[in-house]
Protein backbone atom coordinates (compact mmCIF):
# COMPACT_ATOMS: atom_id res chain seq x y z
CA UNK A 1 0.00 0.00 0.00
CA UNK A 2 2.77 2.41 0.93
CA UNK A 3 4.68 1.44 -2.20
CA UNK A 4 1.63 2.04 -4.36
CA UNK A 5 1.11 5.46 -2.77
CA UNK A 6 4.78 6.31 -3.29
CA UNK A 7 4.59 5.33 -6.94
CA UNK A 8 1.40 7.38 -7.33
CA UNK A 9 3.07 10.40 -5.73
CA UNK A 10 6.17 10.10 -7.88
CA UNK A 11 4.18 9.71 -11.10
CA UNK A 12 1.85 12.62 -10.41
CA UNK A 13 4.66 14.92 -9.29
CA UNK A 14 6.73 14.06 -12.35
CA UNK A 15 3.75 14.69 -14.61
CA UNK A 16 3.24 18.05 -12.88
CA UNK A 17 6.86 19.07 -13.33
CA UNK A 18 6.61 18.03 -16.97
CA UNK A 19 3.72 20.46 -17.40
CA UNK A 20 5.77 23.21 -15.77
CA UNK A 21 8.59 22.51 -18.22
CA UNK A 22 6.09 22.51 -21.09
CA UNK A 23 4.70 25.84 -19.89
CA UNK A 24 8.18 27.35 -19.81
CA UNK A 25 9.07 26.03 -23.26
CA UNK A 26 5.76 27.31 -24.62
CA UNK A 27 6.30 30.69 -23.02
CA UNK A 28 9.72 30.94 -24.64
CA UNK A 29 8.99 29.42 -28.04
CA UNK A 30 5.39 30.28 -29.02
CA UNK A 31 5.04 33.06 -31.61
CA UNK A 32 2.53 35.53 -30.14
CA UNK A 33 1.09 36.65 -26.84
CA UNK A 34 -2.18 34.69 -26.92
CA UNK A 35 -0.50 31.34 -27.63
CA UNK A 36 2.00 32.05 -24.87
CA UNK A 37 -0.92 32.74 -22.55
CA UNK A 38 -2.34 29.35 -23.52
CA UNK A 39 0.93 27.62 -22.54
CA UNK A 40 1.01 29.55 -19.28
CA UNK A 41 -2.49 28.50 -18.24
CA UNK A 42 -1.65 24.85 -18.92
CA UNK A 43 1.27 25.09 -16.51
CA UNK A 44 -0.93 26.88 -13.97
CA UNK A 45 -3.81 24.46 -13.97
CA UNK A 46 -2.43 21.05 -14.85
CA UNK A 47 1.10 21.42 -13.48
CA UNK A 48 0.10 22.66 -10.06
CA UNK A 49 -2.96 20.40 -10.03
CA UNK A 50 -0.91 17.27 -10.65
CA UNK A 51 1.71 18.28 -8.08
CA UNK A 52 -1.02 18.83 -5.46
CA UNK A 53 -2.71 15.56 -6.42
CA UNK A 54 0.54 13.69 -5.98
CA UNK A 55 1.23 15.27 -2.60
CA UNK A 56 -2.26 14.61 -1.18
CA UNK A 57 -1.54 11.08 0.17
CA UNK A 58 1.67 12.26 1.81
CA UNK A 59 0.48 15.11 4.07
CA UNK A 60 0.49 14.11 7.72
CA UNK A 61 -0.69 17.18 9.61
CA UNK A 62 -4.40 17.78 10.22
CA UNK A 63 -6.28 19.61 7.46
CA UNK A 64 -3.14 19.48 5.35
CA UNK A 65 -4.82 17.95 2.33
CA UNK A 66 -7.65 20.47 2.63
CA UNK A 67 -5.13 23.30 2.69
CA UNK A 68 -3.26 21.99 -0.35
CA UNK A 69 -6.51 21.75 -2.29
CA UNK A 70 -7.43 25.28 -1.24
CA UNK A 71 -4.05 26.55 -2.47
CA UNK A 72 -4.71 24.89 -5.80
CA UNK A 73 -8.23 26.31 -5.97
CA UNK A 74 -6.96 29.81 -5.24
CA UNK A 75 -4.32 29.56 -7.96
CA UNK A 76 -6.92 28.10 -10.32
CA UNK A 77 -9.38 30.95 -9.68
CA UNK A 78 -6.80 33.72 -9.90
CA UNK A 79 -5.18 32.09 -12.93
CA UNK A 80 -8.49 31.98 -14.79
CA UNK A 81 -9.30 35.60 -13.99
CA UNK A 82 -5.80 36.85 -14.79
CA UNK A 83 -5.70 34.93 -18.08
CA UNK A 84 -8.96 36.58 -19.13
CA UNK A 85 -7.70 40.04 -18.10
CA UNK A 86 -4.37 39.68 -19.90
CA UNK A 87 -6.00 38.26 -23.04
CA UNK A 88 -8.46 41.16 -23.08
CA UNK A 89 -5.59 43.61 -22.62
CA UNK A 90 -3.56 42.01 -25.44
CA UNK A 91 -6.53 42.02 -27.81
CA UNK A 92 -7.23 45.69 -27.23
CA UNK A 93 -3.54 46.49 -27.59
CA UNK A 94 -3.27 44.83 -31.03
CA UNK A 95 -6.74 44.20 -32.52
CA UNK A 96 -5.45 41.94 -35.32
CA UNK A 97 -3.85 39.40 -32.97
CA UNK B 1 10.82 9.95 -1.08
CA UNK B 2 11.81 13.32 0.38
CA UNK B 3 14.78 13.58 -1.94
CA UNK B 4 12.53 12.95 -4.95
CA UNK B 5 10.22 15.76 -3.81
CA UNK B 6 13.12 18.15 -3.20
CA UNK B 7 14.53 17.28 -6.61
CA UNK B 8 11.14 17.97 -8.19
CA UNK B 9 10.99 21.32 -6.37
CA UNK B 10 14.42 22.27 -7.72
CA UNK B 11 13.37 21.20 -11.20
CA UNK B 12 10.21 23.31 -11.12
CA UNK B 13 12.17 26.30 -9.86
CA UNK B 14 14.78 25.87 -12.60
CA UNK B 15 12.08 25.57 -15.27
CA UNK B 16 10.25 28.69 -14.14
CA UNK B 17 13.54 30.59 -13.78
CA UNK B 18 14.25 29.70 -17.41
CA UNK B 19 10.88 31.23 -18.20
CA UNK B 20 12.19 34.54 -16.86
CA UNK B 21 14.12 34.88 -20.12
CA UNK B 22 10.77 36.02 -21.52
CA UNK B 23 11.00 39.06 -19.22
CA UNK B 24 14.30 39.99 -20.87
CA UNK B 25 13.08 39.44 -24.42
CA UNK B 26 9.63 41.00 -24.07
CA UNK B 27 8.43 42.17 -26.56
CA UNK B 28 5.31 43.57 -24.89
CA UNK B 29 4.58 44.25 -21.23
CA UNK B 30 1.90 41.54 -21.24
CA UNK B 31 4.54 38.91 -22.10
CA UNK B 32 6.67 40.03 -19.19
CA UNK B 33 3.67 39.81 -16.89
CA UNK B 34 2.98 36.26 -18.09
CA UNK B 35 6.51 35.22 -17.12
CA UNK B 36 6.00 36.73 -13.69
CA UNK B 37 2.72 34.84 -13.38
CA UNK B 38 4.48 31.59 -14.29
CA UNK B 39 7.12 32.34 -11.66
CA UNK B 40 4.36 32.81 -9.08
CA UNK B 41 2.72 29.49 -9.88
CA UNK B 42 6.06 27.68 -10.07
CA UNK B 43 7.04 29.17 -6.74
CA UNK B 44 3.81 27.90 -5.18
CA UNK B 45 4.44 24.40 -6.56
CA UNK B 46 8.05 24.37 -5.35
CA UNK B 47 7.00 25.60 -1.91
CA UNK B 48 4.34 22.95 -1.36
CA UNK B 49 6.74 20.26 -2.61
CA UNK B 50 9.26 21.49 -0.04
CA UNK B 51 6.61 21.67 2.69
CA UNK B 52 5.73 18.00 2.26
CA UNK B 53 9.37 16.95 1.77
CA UNK B 54 10.66 18.54 4.99
CA UNK B 55 7.35 18.07 6.88
CA UNK B 56 6.91 21.73 7.77
CA UNK B 57 3.26 22.78 7.50
CA UNK B 58 4.07 26.48 7.77
CA UNK B 59 5.59 26.50 4.28
CA UNK B 60 2.11 25.86 2.86
CA UNK B 61 1.06 29.20 4.36
CA UNK B 62 3.95 30.85 2.54
CA UNK B 63 2.74 29.24 -0.69
CA UNK B 64 -0.78 30.53 -0.04
CA UNK B 65 0.61 34.03 0.49
CA UNK B 66 2.65 33.84 -2.72
CA UNK B 67 -0.40 32.76 -4.70
CA UNK B 68 -2.36 35.70 -3.28
CA UNK B 69 0.41 38.19 -4.09
CA UNK B 70 0.84 36.86 -7.63
CA UNK B 71 -2.88 37.32 -8.27
CA UNK B 72 -2.75 40.88 -6.94
CA UNK B 73 0.36 41.67 -9.00
CA UNK B 74 -1.29 40.61 -12.26
CA UNK B 75 -4.53 42.46 -11.56
CA UNK B 76 -2.55 45.59 -10.63
CA UNK B 77 -0.54 45.28 -13.84
CA UNK B 78 -3.61 45.04 -16.06
CA UNK B 79 -5.43 47.88 -14.36
CA UNK B 80 -2.44 50.26 -14.35
CA UNK B 81 -1.36 49.36 -17.89
CA UNK B 82 -4.80 49.89 -19.36
CA UNK B 83 -5.19 53.14 -17.45
CA UNK B 84 -1.88 54.52 -18.75
CA UNK B 85 -2.75 53.37 -22.28
CA UNK B 86 -6.12 55.10 -22.12
CA UNK B 87 -4.39 58.32 -21.11
CA UNK B 88 -1.51 58.23 -23.62
CA UNK B 89 -3.22 58.51 -27.05
CA UNK B 90 -5.81 61.31 -26.84
CA UNK B 91 -9.04 59.90 -28.29
CA UNK B 92 -7.60 58.02 -31.25
CA UNK B 93 -9.09 54.75 -30.03
CA UNK B 94 -12.93 54.76 -30.19
CA UNK B 95 -13.01 52.62 -27.04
Amino acid sequence: MTLALNIFTALAVFAGTFFFLAGTVGLLRFPDALTRLHALTKADNLGLGLVVLGLLPRVEWPFGAFKLISVWLLVQLSGAIVAQLIADFVRREEPHA
Amino acid sequence: MASILIGAACFVLAATALGLLRILRGPADADRMMAAQLLGTGGVAALILLAVAVRTPAIVDVALMLALLAAFASVAFVSSASRSRDKAPPATDPR
